[in-house]
């Protein structure tokens, strides 16, 4: 009994050091410890590591005293490594032990070897022996005296210790052992390891085997190597199919040639580089291929750069700070340069530009991507395109030059005549009053004060008479300016005075003539013509018996009269309204009649009483006619800046219009004599043109501008108002907003 | 009413284009195939003349291309290739689902390949016009060769690139051809005349390249595909037209030359060899190994039966020629490490000088910085450390300016730390009226032979004796010297600028009434002439007038520009001191055309 209780004793000790160990394997070692601890037992005894290993697993039906026994074996091994201190009957019992082992290992020897081979190093599913409370937390033991059980169901009993801090430290300062001693969970005690297992230990942190006499760089031996043996590996005959054909092949070998015989397959191709061989493509050249691209229209070439491209250009290329802003403004289509220039010092200092491979790309597309198509460029020289004219100086004579200025009206002088001999001019103004001037001293001979704004003078054209036809407000007054010739100042008052007895009386006339008296005789005005409203006209006849008058109206007939001074008698000429009149002439030779309204000059024919022909002006409002000494021409100025001349004898349309004027034209007017028309206009110029007419049908019109006339002031925006040639002489009078008449020869 | 009535849209103009879709409907390709034909082909885009007849009366926008070219298209060996090319990349892929790596590699070396050379042949039919359109192909193959490679293209174009051009650049120094050299900020232009033909093209400096991701690199491949092949071509006609060995060849005696070195430091054997072509130091081997042959050609050939004159001018410019391309014949050059070799080492053996460098910047340098008989020494720093009695030491500009100027510049303006002067463009031509740079001016002034009144001061041959000892107080002396003749000339500008105010004054005040005066007749003659084209101007027709007017504004816009540019120096004097007296002599020039417009 008491050697059983010693041994129950040494057992649980034995089976809480192994614990212990265990433990430091699951801590930090693990498997290769155990294996290492093998090793050691296998080199002391092979047997016994055998058994330790299956003990308790391997054969359950196994008594328990051979368990225990076992289990003795491998803690005694343990144990008498971990403590010197060991009882004398533990060893005893030991050595009896090992009697029994060997006696039961004759027993069961080979079936235990090979298995003891099989598992040699298979730890895995190893239970710990020493206490069956398996892998828990120890601390759960923390608070009960025993620690867990052992196979038979006992309790295991915690050592007694009571080491406080202090005992700690003691033991820290005096046990030399004290390093290696570790505390083993599953026991609960202390374990001082060997010096092999330090070894151990540092071998394994240090990442090295465990066993010192692994050899990790031992020569590997290939068993299957490139060599041929001279023996075979087996002993095994050659099998049947070795030495007939296979038919899997043939089948395979067979598609193969197939799908080479279809063309599937190609034979693999000779490697030639003959991508990259060149020769003389254009050995034979033939031009055949060439009209294959009659349309084609080759990519213009890249723009070559200028100075602003340079790495070092010119000062003045580089951008200011205005431009550069204005640059970045810009979208990128705008910019006039796609870059902006730089200048830098050398050469060295120049960096890639960020937007080669864009612009090579951008080339690229543009190559094959734009539509192109072949436009004309018009390399003019400008010169050419100006029309070839006779020099203005063969053109001679004609007014050049501002010679003379007739100053004294204080408003802006509407009209100006000159008389047939060529000696006075009149000139009507909208300061009511009507002057004469001589035209070679510009003294002004005569003020007629007539109370009103004067729209119209005009000046009888018959050299036998001397008398003046004036607009003012609704009347037309006939003047005899008593200047010049004596005889011509009688003819022309007997006229006047010889016509009274012819005065017809019939009805209500829409114009009543009047004879004037006192004051108003005296001062010239002979004649009143009342009219129903505002004459703007008054005009002529060649031979200057008839007068016309006009009075613009949108809404009545009552727009045009024709007056005959001998007997002085009106008529309306009209009985329809053609659009409001602007100004009538008389045709210098024949009996026409010129009506111009806004927009066309219709001409009537006075004997047949009809409309002749009607002149389409391509303006908007014509200001003014005026017919040629000859009769077949007409000019025309509207105020669209407008001037056109027609020819009578050839269409309705104009024959040419003249754009010279920058505003309204005004007036327009024909030299008697020389080839000359002038028109004037709202910009303060008067533009003389020089147009003959040939008599030869064939032959057109010749039509120069010879001179630009300047001298009137610009006031409220009204340069010339009305312009006239002399009757004899090359000049011309031109009167404007600014109170002034000027000639120019 | 006889007759069936005619559909709209059916004749005429709407039957001869095709829109694009259409197109690739009718040739069976998909757009990158299509695109692809039309770059090989050479097909673009047409503009019609009425776009909404073409367009059967719609005016949506949409690109046309002739109808006949697209039938072109239809019977293109090429189109055949593409579907191939489309079936292998079928076969492949499925190989490669179904992991037959046997038939991947079969397939992979059947992959259908096409050649370009029938395109070429047809697109330019003879040489001339091949060569005519080898701009666009230059400037394609020297952006490739300066690729890094990293997958944007395959290495094989990118050598194919690198060695066409080299080729290309060796047949320019071998015919000695170059004309013109543009420094830019976007790379260097060159200009050469090959068979009468100006080529230009631009070369990016020798960066690595920042790629753009919005550049579809596809298309430039297939360009570049084309342009290798052409490039090929034409490298291949040029040489044997100089009866040069067409895969280039060193010179025996060059190449013995170069053996001597140490190659294995640059590059392994197989390579070194394209290296030392690319070096463009060398000469190359001739099938018939004479050189006198050249020149006794050029020589025979300009006697033809035209005018006098036209001859004599044509001689003129031959011996203009002759000059220009001797401009560096018997100078020796070295090239310092920081300038770019290969352009300058092209350019200086394109007009017969000799080159080298040092020998670890590249293969092929034959002479070392030590040697005595250097002429010029290109240099881009601000100083060096040991310079030579014997040799000048000289900006890079110099060299390509002398190119440009056809004449040997002064080297004084080029030397180091010198503000260099401006680098003008070699291709604008000034037209009456243009705006000319100052520098242009003189230039064109040392071109005719007269020599500018401060280079005579300069002293070059006292200069040279003294310049190691006290070279810097040369230098002092000479910008003293420099200073004080601009100070003359300065003062002699304002007399003239003084002079010019006063008579511009006096023309203003001309027009007054009243005065009288003395009338230039000279003055008269040009207002009556004046007035005459006014009034002609006049009489104009309104469509000429408005082409007329239009012509003007352009001119008067450019006068203006140029106004501007005086305006923008007159500002800043400090700039260009020597500028005012050309300013105003122009001035006058201008206002006097103002005055006639």
């Amino acid at each position: 009994m008491e050697q059983r209780s010693e041994m129950k004793k040494v057992r649980e000790k034995t089976k809480r050091k192994t614990k212990e160990v265990e433990e430091e394997e699951q801590d930090e070692l693990f498997d290769i410890n155990n294996k290492a601890t093998e090793k050691d037992e296998d080199d002391d005894d092979l047997s016994d590591s055998e058994d330790s290993q299956f003990s308790g697993l391997e054969d359950s039906g196994s008594d328990s005293e051979d368990e225990e026994s076992d289990v003795e074996e491998k803690s005694s091994d343990d144990v008498e490594e971990a403590d010197g201190s060991n009882d004398d009957p533990d060893k005893q019992r030991q050595q009896t032990k090992v009697k029994n082992n060997k006696n039961k290992k004759g027993a069961t020897e080979g079936k235990q070897e090979k298995k003891g081979d099989e598992y040699e190093h298979d730890t895995s599913d190893e239970e710990d022996i020493r206490n069956t409370v398996g892998n828990i937390p120890m601390e759960w033991y923390k608070d009960f005296p025993h620690i867990g059980y052992d196979l038979d169901g006992k309790k295991i009993f915690k050592p007694i210790r009571n080491k406080d801090e202090l005992d700690e430290f003691l033991d820290k300062m005096e046990n030399p052992d004290y390093w290696r001693t570790v505390h083993d969970k599953q026991t609960g005690r202390d374990i001082v390891l060997s010096d092999e297992q330090v070894d151990l230990v540092n071998r394994l942190q240090r990442g090295q085997f465990g066993d010192i006499n692994f050899n990790e760089y031992q020569p590997t031996v290939e068993f299957f190597s490139s060599d041929v043996m001279i023996h075979p590996v087996t002993n095994r005959p050659a099998d049947k199919r070795s030495f007939i054909p296979s038919l899997i092949e043939k089948e395979k070998v067979s598609k193969l040639v197939h799908a080479i015989k279809m063309g599937w397959i190609k034979p693999r191709r000779v490697q030639d580089d003959s991508k990259e061989r060149y020769y003389d493509l254009w050995a034979n050249e033939d031009s055949s291929i060439l009209a294959k691209h009659r349309m084609h229209l080759p990519a213009p070439k890249l723009r070559l750069p200028g100075h602003e491209e340079s790495y070092n250009p010119p000062p003045e290329y580089l951008f200011t700070e205005e431009e550069k802003a204005l640059w970045e403004q810009q979208d990128p289509e705008d910019r006039k340069l796609p870059f902006i220039p730089k200048k830098f010092s050398s050469l060295r200092q120049v960096p890639a530009y960020s937007r080669f491979i864009h612009e090579k790309f951008e080339r690229c597309l543009d190559l094959y991507l734009c539509p192109r198509q072949r436009k004309m460029r018009v390399n003019v020289n400008p010169e050419d395109l100006i029309p070839k004219l006779p020099k203005p100086k063969d053109l001679q004579p004609f007014p050049t030059t501002q010679s003379l200025v007739y100053r004294g009206h204080s408003s802006l002088v509407r009209s100006v005549s000159v008389s047939p001999s060529g000696q006075w001019l009149a000139s009507g103004s909208d300061d009511g009053s009507v002057r004469f001037w001589e035209v070679c001293s510009s003294r002004c001979m005569k003020i007629v004060q007539v109370g009103g704004a004067v729209k119209s003078v005009a000046w009888n054209p018959n050299p036998a008479l001397c008398l003046l036809a004036v607009a003012v407000d609704s009347t037309v007054l006939i003047l005899s300016p008593s200047l010049g010739d004596k005889l011509v100042i009688s003819s022309s008052e007997r006229l006047l005075a010889g016509s009274q007895e012819e005065n017809p009386s019939e009805g209500p006339q829409p114009v009543v003539w009047s004879e004037t008296e006192g004051e108003e005789l005296k001062e010239g005005i002979h004649l009143k013509i009342q009219h129903p409203k505002a004459v703007h006209q008054v005009t002529w006849h060649a031979k200057g018996d008839y007068l016309a008058s006009v009075m613009p109206d949108h809404s009545s007939h009552l727009q045009v009269f024709i007056h005959q001074l001998s007997r002085r008698r009106s008529q309306n000429p009209f009985r329809k309204n053609k659009g409001l009149v602007q100004c009538v002439a008389f045709h210098p030779i024949r009996p026409f009649f010129f009506v111009a309204t806004q927009r066309y000059v219709r001409i009537y024919n006075l004997v047949k009483q009809e409309m002749a022909k009607k002149l389409q002006a391509n303006s908007k409002w014509i200001s003014n006619i005026a017919v040629h000494p000859g009769g077949d021409h007409v000019i025309c100025g509207s105020y669209d800046c407008k001037l056109s001349w027609f020819d009578l004898d050839l269409s309705t349309k104009p024959y040419k219009v003249l754009r010279h004027h920058k505003k309204a034209v005004r007036s327009v007017a024909f030299h008697k004599g020389y080839p000359l028309f002038a028109s004037a206009s709202d910009d303060g110029t008067v533009i003389v043109c020089h147009g003959t007419v040939y008599n030869d049908l064939l032959q057109n019109p010749l039509i120069v501008p010879v001179k630009v006339l300047r001298g009137h002031v610009i006031t409220h925006d009204l340069g010339v108002l009305d312009v006239t040639f002399h009757p004899t002489q090359p000049w011309i009078f031109s009167s404007g907003a600014d109170a002034t008449v000027r000639l120019f020869t | 009413m006889g007759g069936t009535q005619k559909k709209k849209f059916e004749r005429g103009s709407a039957t001869n284009y095709i829109t694009r879709n259409r197109a690739r409907k009718k040739l069976q390709l998909s757009l990158p195939d299509f695109r692809r034909l039309c770059i090989l082909k050479g097909i673009y885009p047409h503009e019609p003349k009425h776009k909404k007849k073409v367009n059967k009366g719609s005016t949506a926008p949409r690109t046309f291309y002739l109808l006949k070219d697209i039938r072109f298209l239809l019977h293109e060996p090429i189109v055949a290739k593409f579907r191939e090319y489309k079936i292998f990349v079928r076969k492949l892929r499925k190989a490669y689902g179904k992991t037959e790596w046997s038939a991947v590699e079969r397939l992979k070396e059947n992959k259908p390949t096409y050649k370009l050379d029938h395109i070429i042949k047809e697109r330019y039919p003879s040489f001339i016009d091949a060569l005519r359109d080898i701009d666009d192909a230059l400037c394609m193959c020297f952006l490739f060769s300066t690729f890094a490679r990293t997958g944007k293209c395959h290495v094989q174009t990118i050598q194919l690139c690198r060695r066409l051009t080299v080729e290309w650049m060796n047949y320019v120094i071998a015919s000695r051809s170059l004309r013109k050299v543009f420094v830019s900020i976007k790379g260097m232009y060159y200009q050469a005349e090959v068979m009468g033909q100006l080529i230009t093209w631009l070369v990016p400096y020798q960066f690595s390249h920042d790629h753009p991701t919005d550049v579809d690199y596809r298309v430039m491949a297939t360009f570049t595909e084309l342009y290798t092949t052409l490039l090929g071509f034409v490298n291949f006609r040029l040489y044997h037209s100089l009866n040069l060995v067409y895969p280039p060849k060193l010179d025996i005696k060059a190449e013995s030359e170069l053996k001597g070195e140490n190659e294995d430091e640059y590059a392994m054997d197989s390579e070194s060899y394209p290296e030392k072509l690319a070096a463009l130091s060398a000469s190359l081997a001739r099938v018939v190994s004479t050189a006198e042959e050249e020149d006794a050609q050029l020589d025979a050939f300009p006697t033809e039966e035209e005018d006098l004159e036209k001859v004599e001018a044509r001689e003129k410019e031959q011996m203009q020629l002759e000059t220009q391309k001797k401009i560096f014949e018997g100078l020796k050059f070295f090239l310092n490490r920081e300038v770019p070799r290969e352009s300058l080492a092209f350019v200086i053996r394109c007009f017969g000088g000799e080159v080298s460098w040092d020998r670890s910047v590249c293969i092929g340098s034959t002479y070392d910085a030590t040697d005595e008989t250097i002429t010029h020494q290109i240099v881009d720093r601000p100083n060096v450390d040991k310079s030579y009695i014997n040799r000048y030491y000289i900006q890079p500009q110099w060299v390509y300016d002398c190119v440009n100027a056809k004449v040997l510049l002064p080297v004084e303006d080029y030397f180091l730390g010198v503000t260099l002067p401006p680098h003008l463009s070699p291709f604008v031509e000034e037209k009456d009226g243009d705006y000319v740079p100052p520098e242009k001016l003189k230039i064109m002034a040392l071109q005719r032979g007269e020599k500018p009144a401060q280079e005579q001061d300069d002293d070059d041959d006292d200069d040279d004796d003294e310049e190691e000892e006290n070279d810097e107080d040369d230098d002092e002396e000479d910008e003293e010297q420099n200073e004080d003749d601009e100070d003359e000339a300065e003062e002699k500008n304002l007399k003239e600028m003084e002079k010019q105010k006063s008579q511009g004054k006096s023309l203003q005040v001309k027009v007054t009434p009243g005065k009288m005066k003395m009338e230039n007749p000279v003055r008269l003659e040009q207002e009556e002439k004046a007035e005459e084209k006014r009034l002609a101007i006049m009489m104009m027709k309104k469509k000429e007038k408005y082409l007329y007017d239009k012509i003007m504004f352009g001119k008067k816009r450019k006068i203006r520009e140029v106004h501007f540019i005086f305006f923008y120096l007159n500002k800043c004097p400090v700039l260009r001191k020597d500028n005012i007296s050309t300013y105003f002599s122009l001035f006058t020039r201008v206002s006097v055309l103002f005055f006639f417009i």
